[in-house]
């Protein structure tokens, strides 16, 4: 696919993609090459050397990142990203590796000195273990804060919510109320693969019916014979079939008439002039 | 002792320990730069440990916008660091481009190339005088923030808005800009700004008082610098001319011509230097772009990435379809996953954007430029005075609504 976007151009390196996976050899599990980005996914217990092999022989001297992904839905669920930069040759690679919640991942701060705050960061977001990082406190959080927030199953409202008491003279942490429900749009369309179903979605599961069932005579409608003789039965007393009984019946009751009014006192035949309110009354 | 020597006591003060002492630099503190904390462990006034504590402004950015589609979460990064804001939309929205592989018209890239620089000017403005004042001058802040102010407006003439810009987009930028504006641009930038930011640095460069207060102050080598991962003007300091813009071109970066200032001390004073010098080197990126910005579409015409005109959508049904589309239920995205850094003013500003298909991002990682630098101040302060801690921090350049997310 040719490259129509205007994203950063870095050096691309013909054969690196295999020249790499040579080096790395069994430390790797795969390596991919998609949106011009390549990718190394290596093993956990190797991260290490393999970071190592990737800066001293292949200059890739910064580590400009790492990420924490959560895929709750693996045996694995966390990825740990490194983002790697040469300055030398240029180019821009990523390593990863995946992670549960109890195996820890070998520390890089042996590699370079900045990984330290970063591997905090995810252990703070994500609650992955480094192994060997001497200083893995929370990064980015409160103190004292309980949880993993980056967490796909941490809620986006939280569970807790500050405030200043004036009672006590400090803050307090209290659950989360919200006073409206979190609003989540589904703006999938459903004929695009939304994955819940509407009310009648389920027939159009049914398999098709080889007979279709029409009206064509009376017979077919299934009300039969009686039903025309039911229709005409008085429902109830007050039905206003009641007194519709044909020819002879009573003419219907006279509507009452309207209460006499009382007569007008005023004099005046000219009403307009009557109603106009008076100068200097208001 | 059984064998009956008795050892000398080595001499001691008695009851009196002579122990370093910590102070608590902020949270709240106006050379600190937003809220930073550092515990410092200080022997009289030497620094001999300082631990920053971030996070106070976190809130949690990353996690607000996995749950936004991909238009939805681009005004939060004009909230990172407000100081910049073009320039963190513009690792974002070159990272969506990247994934969707979608063109964007010449005049919209070259649109891009020159706010981008005009923000670099603005967040320089702001941090020069900020570190200025740090070590004591007060007028050189006073002026460029009337350069500061200038930017603003023009700012506000291109997207109503003066720091929450919102202006970049999938595919191009939101609206075109007038003629007038970049008239008035060109014209700032021939005769306002060289005057009042010369007269301004004339006070700072050569000021002896200045020079005390940064020269061979945190000294960081070039292995160092890389080792920490350093970038922008904190590794170019460092004598290593290493610019995305240049080696790692985006859009028409390419076709400008522009050099890379490098510090040979790689101190503060060479950090403050640097910014200086990109400030005209930014000034030179923007003429050309004036010379050069062709006319035409400002947006792809692709009209699942980008809305139609709205003189569009009243005659055409389908141009109605796509603009209730993209507003509703947003583009989506091909699954994958790149990393994609420009050149901020600040330094390398990255984003990690993981897309699984839909139109929301899966996942979405910033990269702050501050992480590393912030981190690296307890080795480039270690041995310094207590008030050159100020003076260090001052030349990170560090704002921590990007620190923090």
């Amino acid at each position: 696919m040719a490259t129509l976007h205007s994203a950063p151009r870095f050096t691309q390196i013909d054969g690196l993609k295999n020249t790499i996976s040579n080096a790395l050899g069994d430390h790797l599990v795969e390596a991919r090459e998609e949106h011009g980005e390549l990718l190394f996914h290596v093993q956990r217990g190797s991260i290490e050397t393999a970071l190592r092999t990737l800066r001293d022989d292949f200059e890739y001297q910064q580590l400009m990142e790492i990420a924490g992904v959560d895929y709750p839905n693996r045996n694995e669920r966390f990825e740990v990203v490194y983002m790697l930069l040469s300055v030398t040759t240029n180019n821009r690679i990523m390593v990863k590796c995946r992670a549960s919640e109890d195996t820890p991942v070998p520390t890089v701060t042996t590699l370079w000195p900045n990984a330290g705050w970063l591997e905090r960061e995810v252990f703070d977001m994500y609650g992955v273990l480094f192994d060997g990082n001497t200083d893995l406190r929370r990064i980015l959080t409160d103190y004292g804060f309980e949880g993993h927030p980056f967490r796909k199953d941490f809620p986006l409202t939280g569970y807790v919510e500050l405030r200043y008491s004036e009672d006590e003279k400090r803050v307090v942490y209290e659950p989360v109320k919200l006073a409206q429900d979190l609003r989540q749009f589904d703006f999938m369309s459903p004929w695009e693969g939304a994955d819940y179903v509407l009310p009648g979605d389920e027939k159009a599961d049914m398999p098709p019916i080889d007979d279709p069932k029409t009206t064509e005579s009376p017979k077919q409608t299934g009300a039969g014979e009686k039903a025309d003789d039911k229709a005409a039965e008085k429902v109830s007393a007050d039905a206003p079939a009641e007194k519709d009984g044909g020819p002879d019946a009573p003419p219907p009751e006279p509507t009452e008439d309207q209460p006499g009014r009382k007569k007008r006192v005023g004099k005046t035949t000219d009403t307009a002039k009557a109603t106009k309110p008076k100068k200097g009354t208001d | 002792m059984s064998t009956g020597f008795q050892l000398e006591e080595s001499p001691t003060t008695g009851d009196e320990t002579i122990t370093n002492y910590t102070i608590n630099f902020g949270p709240q503190h106006p050379a600190a730069h937003g809220v930073l904390r550092m515990v410092m462990e200080l022997d009289g006034e030497i620094i001999e440990r300082i631990d920053p504590h971030v996070g106070l402004l976190h809130r949690g950015t990353e996690k607000l916008i996995e749950h936004k589609t991909y238009l939805q979460a681009l005004p939060y990064f004009d909230r990172l660091d407000y100081c910049s804001p073009l320039a963190q939309e513009y690792s974002y929205v070159l990272a969506i481009e990247k994934l969707l592989n979608v063109e964007v018209p010449e005049r919209a890239q070259y649109i891009r190339v020159l706010f981008a620089e005009l923000t670099r000017i603005c967040n320089h403005m702001l941090n020069i005088g900020a570190h200025v004042m740090d070590v004591g001058a007060m007028t050189p802040n006073l002026w460029v923030f009337e350069l500061r102010e200038d930017c603003m407006n023009f700012f506000e003439r291109m997207s109503g808005a003066r720091m929450h810009h919102a202006y970049l987009r999938p595919g191009g930028v939101h609206q075109d800009v007038p003629e007038k504006l970049l008239v008035g641009i060109g014209e700032w930038i021939d005769t306002r700004l060289p005057e009042l930011f010369g007269d301004a640095m004339s006070l700072v460069l050569d000021n002896r008082i200045f020079k005390q207060r940064n020269v061979d102050i945190a000294v960081v080598s070039k292995e160092d610098a890389l080792a920490w991962g350093f970038s922008g003007p904190m590794i170019r300091a460092a004598g290593i001319p290493w610019d995305l813009r240049k080696s790692q071109p985006y859009d028409v970066y390419d076709r400008m011509e522009f050099d890379i200032p490098v510090g040979t001390n790689s101190d503060c004073y060479d950090r403050f230097v640097v910014r200086v010098k990109e400030v005209y080197e930014s000034a030179k990126i923007i003429k050309q772009c004036l010379r050069d910005m062709p006319t035409g579409p400002i947006a792809s015409s692709d009209r699942k990435v980008s809305p139609p005109k709205r003189a569009e959508m009243k005659q055409s049904m389908e141009a109605l379809i796509h603009h209730f589309k993209l507003y509703t239920e947003g583009f989506h995205v091909p699954a994958g996953e790149v990393y994609v850094a420009t050149e901020s003013p600040k330094g390398e500003f990255g984003v990690y954007l993981v897309s699984d298909g839909s139109n929301k991002p899966y996942r979405c990682k910033i990269r702050p430029t501050a992480f590393s630098h912030l981190q690296a101040m307890d080795f480039m302060s270690k041995g310094h005075m207590l008030p050159d801690a100020t003076a260090i921090l001052g030349a990170i350049d560090v704002v921590f609504g990007e620190c923090d997310r």
